[in-house]
């Protein structure tokens, strides 16, 4: 499956190099050139973070993490997680940090999926600082209030099809 | 993601901080065939990840280079209706960018006169089954396996928080408040 997935990976990369190169050759080699300094870019944060996360997992005491978040944590456990993702500072090597660690030290995936999910769609801090200057403060808040039911229909999907 | 034009930032440094802080307890409590076990254990995955991270961040470029955003708005602008919703679902699905390039877009929804439903789905659209996000960060921490099943449950979100969004929307300007 994972290497299968690398393999599709790189199809998908083929086939946009081959479509960006019909237009101009600049454009081939601006796309290599931002591609390579994205990858090196991410890599120490990355590193630090998966790598780091095993650390982190290990100091954590798995009794109460599992307690709080853990297969039987329910629908508690998913509003913890939502709450969680909601009040996470700081950009994707912080949440996606925080959900492996828990993951690994004894976290329901479903929790996880609920965290990941919440964060992602109305991490406070990212909302005020990138939405709310993008877009009308009314339609932000709206779009907040009208998510917050979907962190717990992902983790109940995920409880329901049991995976991952 | 656009990453962000900075080699280091503050959310690594407090994430670098808590991990070294983690490191040294583990190596004082468990001693060192533990603090090793974890580090190869992890490095592992992380050089495993490596190349689908190199293709994410390929893809993630390429795609911002090949699609024009003006095309992305003009899909959108022109459907209403439950069509509206699936076709701003789309669009965030292979709207590439991120934040930065993500909400003003959003915001000439509105301005070319789509509802507020089809803004809401596209953002939600964009942040859950958006390829840029899940190929450059979420596949490298948590794995094909993880990513693939999160994104399975995910596709009728957009639509749920669009509809939401429009009948709200709707209740709100019917008692003259205007979004």
């Amino acid at each position: 499956m994972a290497i299968a997935i690398g393999a599709l990976l790189w199809v998908i990369v083929a086939v946009a190099v081959g479509v960006a190169a019909l237009k101009s050759a600049s454009l081939v080699e601006t796309g290599l050139w931002e591609g390579a300094m994205d990858f090196l870019r991410l890599t120490p944060r990355v590193a630090i973070g998966v790598i780091g996360s095993g650390y982190v997992a290990a100091v954590l005491p798995p009794e109460v993490l599992g307690g709080l978040l853990g297969p039987k944590s329910g629908l508690m456990g998913t509003a913890i997680a939502t709450l969680a993702g909601a009040f996470t500072p700081g950009g994707p090597v912080v949440g996606f940090s925080i959900g492996v660690a828990a993951l690994k030290s004894g976290a329901a995936a479903p929790q996880v999926i609920a965290y990941t999910t919440a964060w992602a769609l109305f991490a406070i801090q990212r909302v005020a600082s990138y939405e709310v200057v993008a877009m009308p403060a009314r339609v932000v808040w709206l779009r907040v209030i009208c998510s917050i039911p979907v962190p717990f229909l992902a983790a109940f999907g995920a409880m329901l099809i049991g995976k991952p | 993601m656009r990453l962000r034009r900075k080699t280091f930032d503050w959310s690594t440094i407090l994430v670098t901080v808590c991990v070294l802080a983690a490191a040294a307890v583990v190596y004082v409590r468990d001693g060192w065939d533990r603090f090793a076990a974890v580090f190869f254990g992890d490095l592992y995955i992380f050089l495993d990840i490596l190349p689908k991270m190199a293709a994410g961040c390929l893809i993630g470029v390429f795609s911002t280079l090949l699609i024009p955003r003006e095309t992305v708005v003009r899909l959108v602008g022109a459907e209403s209706g439950f069509a509206g919703l699936v076709i701003a679902t789309f669009a965030g699905v292979i709207m590439p960018g991120g934040p930065v390039t993500v909400y003003p877009v959003a915001a000439a929804f509105l301005a070319v006169g789509a509802d507020v439903g089809a803004a809401l789905a596209f953002v939600t659209s964009w942040t859950l089954l958006g390829y840029a996000r899940a190929l450059v960060w979420e596949l490298p921490f948590f794995g094909p396996d993880f990513v693939l099943w999160r994104m399975a449950i995910a596709p009728i979100f957009p639509l749920i928080v669009g509809l939401l969004g429009r009948y709200a929307a709707k209740a709100l300007v019917a008692r003259g408040i205007k979004l």
